[in-house]
């Protein structure tokens, strides 16, 4: 049962697998965005109060949401890390840091750009932005900590911890609109039941939300591959791949 | 827990011959506030505002100033090899280890906090919330310190990483801390924050030392 799980593991394997799909997974992403970030900047209503300044949402909100995702992926792949010592897991915690770092960096920016308008200010020490920040000071943490190894393996280890105990903070950010009085609002779409969004604006941002998810999946694949070359770059298959012919 | 006793002594003998080294930090949080006092002009009532903030983090970069040297010397002269080698949980020697830091640079800072509280303008009601704050916050930082350094112990050098990786993890320790001083100085009730705090150090006292000791293993794989 567990031999799907084994062969995953394996660099070669997991190689040549992220080499077929990472292609589907960046055009189903781009025709996502486009969906999304066409179908939001141009087609969906104004906002009755905000106007056009509502429109941030469908680079904001995706940004944010996957910002979180990716921290849970990146401690999730630590903790296999740690429990199997999987190589495979490490270099999915390493490669997801510096994509959720930018995406990170992208909801803090663009929700300052909306916030001057809007609330009058780029910036409010309060808990959901301040918490944001946190998130994006433990990815760029996992960033600087792993560079400092020179062993790549004890490195994506250390980082692996790093990971496990920052993950406290992701519920932190995620209710922090509800434990405490924000000045962010509460979540509109992500509601069960009736969200509280128009259907014509809500589904360019459902697209836009996916389009990234899988954008980062992309990129995160990527990375994957690269940090496989390199740490493997010594062994049998990667030879054979960069010869190009098998068996050379 | 005879190896965690004789670990505990063995540490705070080392210290008190090394006095530079359990004197540093109370004599940096004395700095800072006395730098913050002349920094601003005299008498300003803002003093007694800032107090708060000034004070947790002041005592918490004082505290960061040791992290370094709480793993780094038993690594570099092979003691913690043997720690880790020992028999028996590595779990409860790495707590013995916190326990050491936080007597011998938690406990100054707390005790010279109240004083330094009345010399920025605090008001009387707000430093037994003060020191009861920073009695519960500073064991939270001698843990995920501990924890940052025990990651960092077998790198040839850490220079900005420490605090670069201890600050996010010790943000809702300031929050809550500060937070408490604020709502005492306004005559509110101060023990939600209160017991926020003491719900981190419970976590961080039972969880991080096993973390902490997973980190130390690592460094010597």
């Amino acid at each position: 049962m567990w031999t799907w799980f084994h062969r995953l593991a394996s660099p070669p394997f997991f190689f040549r697998l992220a080499e077929r799909w990472a292609p589907w997974l960046g055009v189903a992403a781009l025709v996502l965005l486009a969906w999304g970030w066409i179908g939001g900047l141009v087609f969906a209503p104004p906002d009755y109060q905000q106007k056009d300044a509502f429109r941030i949402i469908y680079v904001h909100v995706p940004a944010a949401a996957v910002s979180l995702s990716l921290y849970t992926l990146m401690a999730l792949a630590g903790a296999v890390a740690v429990i199997w010592r999987m190589k495979l897991a490490e270099c999915v915690l390493v490669a997801t840091a510096p994509v959720g770092a930018s995406m990170t960096v992208v909801a803090l920016v663009t929700g300052m750009l909306w916030g001057k308008p809007m609330w009058g200010t780029y910036w409010v020490w309060d808990a959901r932005l301040t918490s944001e920040l946190v998130l994006l000071f433990l990815y760029l943490g996992v960033i600087g900590l792993y560079r400092a190894f020179d062993d790549p393996r004890a490195g994506a280890r250390a980082c692996a911890l790093l990971a496990i105990v920052g993950v406290v903070n992701v519920p932190i950010v995620k209710y922090s609109v509800e434990w405490w009085n924000s000045l962010h609002q509460g979540s509109t779409i992500m509601k069960l039941g009736k969200p509280s969004i128009a259907l014509e604006m809500a589904i360019p941002l459902y697209a836009a939300v996916a389009g990234t998810l899988l954008f980062c999946g992309y990129a995160i694949l990527r990375r994957v591959q690269n940090e496989l070359l390199w740490r493997e770059r010594g062994t049998q298959w990667v030879r054979e791949l960069r010869v190009g012919e098998p068996g050379r | 827990m005879r190896a965690v006793q004789a670990l505990l002594s063995r540490e705070l003998r080392l210290a008190l011959r090394a006095k530079t080294d359990w004197l540093m930090p109370p004599f940096f949080l004395l700095v800072v506030v006395t730098l913050f006092g002349l920094g601003g002009k005299a008498h300003d009532p803002a003093l007694s505002v800032y107090a708060p903030a000034i004070l947790w983090v002041a005592s918490l970069l004082a505290a960061l100033l040791t992290l370094e040297r709480l793993f780094r010397p038993d690594y570099e002269d092979g003691t913690l090899e043997q720690l880790c080698l020992a028999p028996g949980p590595l779990y409860a020697l790495v707590l013995a280890k916190f326990i050491a830091h936080w007597l011998l640079t938690g406990l100054p800072l707390v005790m010279l906090a109240a004083p330094l509280a009345v010399g920025l303008g605090l008001s009387g009601t707000a430093v037994p919330t003060l020191v009861a704050g920073l009695a519960l916050g500073t064991p939270c930082l001698s843990a995920l310190g501990g924890f940052v350094a025990a990651l960092t112990v077998g790198l040839p050098r850490t220079g900005l990483l420490l605090p670069v990786l201890v600050l996010p993890l010790i943000v809702p320790v300031v929050i809550f801390g500060a937070g408490a001083v604020r709502a005492a100085q306004e005559g509110l009730d101060a023990q939600a924050p209160l017991y926020f705090l003491a719900a981190i150090l419970v976590l961080s006292l039972s969880l991080v030392p096993g973390v902490a000791s997973a980190a130390l293993r690592n460094a010597f794989d």
